[in-house]
């Protein structure tokens, strides 16, 4: 069975006419060619697919595709705005958080999520918030780093425009 | 204007914009026009015979393109034993060993089409342990083994289950062996286990209709794939083209050739068309390769000083269905045996075993890890039974400059220096012998060592050239999935040209067309052999460039240097900018010379010789090696057995660090990964069906964010590699090697238990507590600590003189045999005189274990009884020591020394109830009765009644053994307290 979706994806509103079995993450992936959202297990279990839905961060293979249909969906390819990265994007760069790169996209927008709920996780919390989000190179050490890295250098820029004016 | 240093310094990965954009593409990415999917038919038998394998149906169901099956494709392939075809022929040799495959125009057409290929086997006894594979009249896994071609320096056996076998023969270890002091042996053993990356195995296939081959693919090594597929279907290398795009790590699991043999086959039937092979989460747990099973016997032979004379070792692998690949970690784990020791007589046997598990293979550390847990936890127990502490036993028996390797091979200076690494780690964790203990929580250190196993003649190339704007473009062959290659190669290259990073772009995707030959991108060896290329190109292009200039400034080429960017000659400080100069100089009347600037060059290591075939012995097996050392703190829940790592640091010889953000994250992803394999990871088998009982992430754990220290700290020495990249030598499996090993010592420190069979998981340590916990409950007598109370010599003085002692008793403390009932003569005057040097070493606070081990060694066992007249000495003894230790009258790391020589004693030694009593007080649990007594000596509170009551319960224990525990503690209260009455 065949259904019509409209949703809203990094930005911009797609209609496609999916099968209603059809994940998210196939639905990016092979109908939107956004590939940088990875497929590691399709069972939930990885969190390479990570995307957020409505703002919360799904795993991606576990949604079909007409469920997400009227929804607004961010993915790791709408994170950064004409080669502007975004800040967590920034930090894993610096944080030397990322090796064979198939987990980051999953982890970034795991981050994004935590950030914008939590503006200043502590070490426990970002470890919590990224427990379902498997690396397998890097030790996750440098991928904590950069969370942590990243939200003080977002605080710091929401303080900056009070800072000046005071 | 120089481009500033580049090699050291912390610059961002290359690649990282590409990977944290999402722009990166891996395999599955790739977009083809009208892809066909595939569903492969597998082995549901881990042992079986094919009779008959029919594809009719499936080949007619809808959406099918083609199908294929095993006596179509015949060739055999392997990349050093050929032992393995596309698809089984004529048997099946594990669950999961593919039979058939469909190529469809959807994945679910070709899942449907596979279950109408039918096969018809005929069952065959399986072989799933070592043991059995190893057994006598063993069913065969390869009948044909002696017809397959392999490479001179594997030596399978035919016959047998055997495809290699290595033998280490240095010195003469039975003699040795025979003049050892004290001998000891133990068994231990590492399971299969999957690599897990996060992308699993994926490959695409197209034959053109002219028969050229071309595959895009998830793969380490672009030009062994390229190799191999040629050989399996009697391809021309120039018809195979290979590209490797993003890898999302890989681990060894794609080291050699894995699924593009059966994308090909298919593609073949299907010609013009792609074909895309990509394993589910599930098969890529047990139907892609995994890490080889092991069991390793070690005997360790020392002398009285604590120093290895005779050292062996016994391995034996589980190599799975096929040994392609697995072959050789069997040959590096054999000229690797010794780890990072000098043993001066050794007997080592690396055997290979076919078994009906899944395909072991390459897995970051090739072997080393699972020797290394083995080794690792003997040195440890040897050094605790021999009382010497763990770290000062590593240092006297660890390779330095001048030392020499089980192959015989003497280290010289330039050699990375171990002993440094032992001593930063285990400074770092606070493993001071004299370090404060408390319960459940402990440290343990362990050591670790490889070279790149890899053929002599393994070789990488480079080519470096430059675009119009002077952008330098490299393209190398190596693939970086995540360990860092692009970015050191541009590192290098930059400080080699003293060029700006940001003018360098590495094409780091292979194909096998157009980039330079690589070997393969494992063995920890790609920033060395490809660094010492790029550094090679490096010069190549500058004598280019300057030959160029030289001729446009009228100047010596030698008098120029290339500096930011332009060509200086230093004397005038004249300058061409390289933009004018690397596609040709043109001069004002408009002539021009030079040309493209370019150069390709290779690195192949020098001066590598072959082990000899019988004795392995060779002055230069390998082309180096890199040492480390890793020290771990943990805690362990008595309640649930839960291991928590709390702490690692790591410390290796990197020769120089290239990227310091690189390589700290190579060293924290090896130590998570091995906390992975060392607490968590093992792929079980049905014993029955052989099918993998944890084939998903749910039920196979890999470490996330919460199951890692947050606490690790990596620390590197800097001994120059002689023939490295500016001195680097590779480290990327090094850092996964000691740390399981280490957490099983840190255990033994925590809690006494030894867990000699990877993984450490919390079961097993709950169960080896609770066994323990029996044991003590075995003791004849119930045990207890010691109450702390006050201490004094004048109250002990007037104890002792209103003590009746019975005469057996006096007999021991005086060395004379008197009165009815008394001991025999010899035993009187052996217990007296070791009782006596005992005193003397603990009075003379010796906190060495080996000063107290002969004496102890002497007395276990001594006398008649249930626990023997010494057992009960030592114990009487220990009880006292610890005493006279509160009340600082014994050097608290004495008592110690002597505690663990009880601990260490040998079951051999003694009776079990004396060895559960002595186990007991070395842990500082001495029987009730007695330490009622050794409480009240001494005691100013305790009323000589009192004390008079204790001592004749005490006396009432056993035939003697009463009287025995009251002398040991006499002896010691004596000769410590009153030494000269003593004597
Ligand atoms: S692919 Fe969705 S969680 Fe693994
Ligand atoms: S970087 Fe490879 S899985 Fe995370």
């Amino acid at each position: 069975m065949r259904k019509t979706i409209t949703l809203e994806v990094n930005g911009a509103s797609e209609t496609e006419e999916v099968e209603v079995g059809m994940t998210l993450l196939r639905f990016l992936r092979d109908r939107l060619d956004l590939t940088g959202t990875k497929e590691g297990c399709n069972e939930g279990e990885c969190g390479s697919c990570m995307v957020l839905l409505d703002g919360r961060p799904v795993n991606s293979c576990l949604v079909l595709a007409v469920e997400a249909g009227g929804g607004k969906v961010t993915t790791i390819e709408g994170l950064s705005k004409d080669g502007a990265l975004h800040p967590i994007q920034e930090a894993f760069l610096a944080h030397a958080s990322i090796q064979c790169g198939f987990c980051t996209p999953g982890m970034v927008v795991t981050a994004v999520a935590l950030l914008r709920q939590n503006p200043d996780p502590s070490e426990e919390e970002i470890r919590s918030a990224l427990a379902g989000n498997l690396c397998r190179c890097t030790g996750y050490r440098q991928i904590v780093d950069a969370v942590r890295g990243a939200a003080a250098a977002m605080r710091a820029k929401a303080a900056a425009p009070l800072a000046v004016s005071a | 204007m120089s481009a500033g240093r580049s090699v050291g310094r912390d610059v961002p990965r290359v690649d990282g914009l590409d990977k944290v954009t999402g722009a990166a593409q891996y395999t599955a990415d790739l977009k083809f026009p009208r892809l066909l999917h595939v569903a492969v038919v597998r082995s549901p038998h881990p042992h079986a015979r094919v009779l008959d394998v029919r594809t009719g149906l499936a080949s007619r169901a809808p959406g099918v393109r083609a199908v294929a099956s095993g006596r179509d494709f015949p060739l055999h392939t392997g990349i050093y034993l050929k032992d393995q075809t596309v698809f089984a022929t004529d048997r099946v040799r594990f669950v999961g060993d593919p039979v058939a495959a469909v190529a469809a125009e959807s994945p679910e057409a070709a899942a449907e089409a596979a279950l109408l290929v039918e096969v018809d086997y005929e069952p065959l006894p399986p072989i799933f342990d070592v043991e059995e594979g190893m057994a006598e009249g063993a069913p065969l896994v390869h009948p044909d083994l002696g017809r397959y071609e392999v490479v001179p320096w594997i030596q399978p056996k035919a016959g047998t289950n055997v495809c290699n076998h290595l033998k280490i023969r240095k010195g003469d270890y039975e003699k040795a062996l025979s003049g050892s002091w004290r001998v000891f042996q133990n068994t231990f053993r590492v399971p299969q286990v999957q690599h897990v990356p996060l992308e699993p195995h994926v490959s695409v296939a197209r034959v053109d209709l002219s028969g050229k081959v071309e595959v895009h693919t998830s793969a380490q090594s672009p030009f062994t794939v390229r190799h191999l597929l040629a050989a399996c279907f009697g391809l021309s290398h120039g018809d195979v083209r290979v590209h490797v795009p993003y890898v999302g790590g890989g681990f060894g699991g794609k080291a050699g050739i894995n699924l593009e043999p059966i994308a090909v086959a298919l593609a073949m039937r299907c010609r013009g068309r792609w074909v895309r092979l990509m394993v589910d989460r599930h098969e890529e747990f047990f139907a892609t390769v995994v890490r080889q099973g092991l069991s390793a016997t070690l005997v360790t032979g020392v002398d009285r000083s604590g120093k290895v004379q005779a050292q062996k070792m016994h391995y034996l692998w589980n190599c799975g269905a096929y040994g392609g690949y697995g072959v050789n970690i069997v040959r590096a784990a054999g000229y690797t045996c010794g780890g990072a020791y000098e043993f001066p007589n050794v007997w080592g046997d690396s055997i290979g075993v076919y078994t009906n598990r899944p395909v072991g293979s390459a897995y970051r550390g090739f072997g080393m890890q699972e020797i290394h847990w083995a080794l690792e936890q003997q040195m440890d127990r040897v050094a605790l039974e021999m009382g010497i502490d763990p770290v000062e036993f590593r240092l006297m028996n660890c390779l330095g400059a001048g030392k020499s390797t089980v192959t015989g091979q003497v280290l010289d200076e330039h050699a990375g220096r171990v002993d440094l690494c032992i001593r930063r780690v285990a400074e770092e964790i606070g493993l001071d012998p004299a370090r404060e203990r408390r319960p459940y929580r402990g440290k343990g250190i362990a050591c670790a060592v490889k070279a790149p196993a890899m053929p002599n003649d393994a070789a990488s190339s480079v080519v470096l050239k430059f675009a119009e704007d002077a952008t330098l473009e490299i393209l190398i062959a190596g693939i970086d999935y995540g360990q860092g290659l692009m970015t050191v190669a541009a590192q290098f290259a930059a400080e080699a040209l003293d060029i700006p990073l940001e003018t360098i772009r590495v094409k780091g995707c292979p194909d096998t067309d157009l980039s330079p030959y690589d070997w393969q991108t494992v063995a920890s060896r790609q920033t060395w052999a490809t660094g010492n290329a790029v550094l090679r190109a490096a010069s190549e292009i500058g004598r280019q460039l300057c030959e160029t200039s030289a001729e446009v400034l009228s100047v010596p080429a030698a008098d120029l240097t290339l500096r930011g960017g332009h060509v200086v000659h230093e004397p005038t400080g004249r300058s061409i900018p390289l933009t004018r100069l690397v596609m040709g100089y043109q001069f004002p009347d408009g002539h021009a010379i030079g040309g493209p600037v370019a150069a390709t060059t290779s690195y192949l290591p020098e001066g590598l010789l072959f082990l000899d075939p019988e004795t392995s012995q060779s002055a230069k097996p390998v082309a180096k090696w890199t040492f480390g050392a890793q020290a771990v703190e943990i805690s362990v829940d008595p309640e649930t057995g839960q291991v928590t790592v709390e702490k690692v640091a790591a410390c290796y010889d990197v020769g120089r660090v290239v990227n310091p953000g690189l390589i700290r994250g190579q060293t924290y992803g090896g130590i998570v990964q091995g906390i992975g394999t060392g607490t968590m990871e093992e792929l079980v088998l049905d014993p029955k069906t052989g099918r993998a009982l944890n084939a998903s992430l749910m039920d196979y754990k890999i470490p996330s964010t919460e199951d890692v220290p947050t606490v690790m700290t990596v620390d590197f020495v800097e001994t120059p590699q002689k023939d490295g990249p500016m001195g680097a030598r590779g480290i990327g499996e090094h850092t996964m090697i000691p740390t399981p090993a280490a957490i099983a010592n840190a255990l033994f420190d925590a809690c006494g238990v030894r867990i000699s069979e990877m993984p450490i998981t919390a079961e097993k340590v709950w169960r080896a507590l609770k066994e323990k916990e029996k044991v003590r409950c075995r003791t004849p007598l119930p045990c207890r600590p010691l109450a702390a109370g006050p201490f004094s010599a004048e109250s002990l003085a007037r104890h002792l003189s209103s003590l009746p002692v019975p005469a057996r008793t006096v007999a021991l403390l005086t060395g004379i045999p008197r009165g009815n009932g008394s001991v025999d003569s010899v035993t009187v005057k052996w217990a007296h005189g070791r009782t006596r040097a005992l005193v003397g070493t603990l009075r003379s606070g010796d906190v060495r274990e080996v000063a107290y081990q002969p004496d102890v060694a002497a007395l276990t066992g001594l006398g008649p009884g249930l626990t023997p007249t010494g057992d009960d000495l030592l114990v009487g003894l220990a009880a006292m020591a610890s005493r006279l230790g509160d009340a600082g009258l014994v050097d608290p790391r004495a008592l110690r020394a002597y505690g663990g020589s009880l601990g260490g004693l040998a079951s051999a030694s003694t009776t079990p109830a004396a060895l559960a009593l002595l186990g007991n007080a070395a842990n500082g649990l001495y029987p009730s009765v007695l330490a009622a007594v050794v409480e009240s000596l001494g005691n100013p509170d305790v009323q000589p009644e009192t004390l008079l009551e204790r001592a004749a319960r005490l006396a009432a224990v056993g035939a003697h053994s009463g009287a025995d525990l009251l002398a040991g503690a006499l002896a010691l209260a004596l000769g410590i307290v009153f030494p000269e009455e003593a004597r």
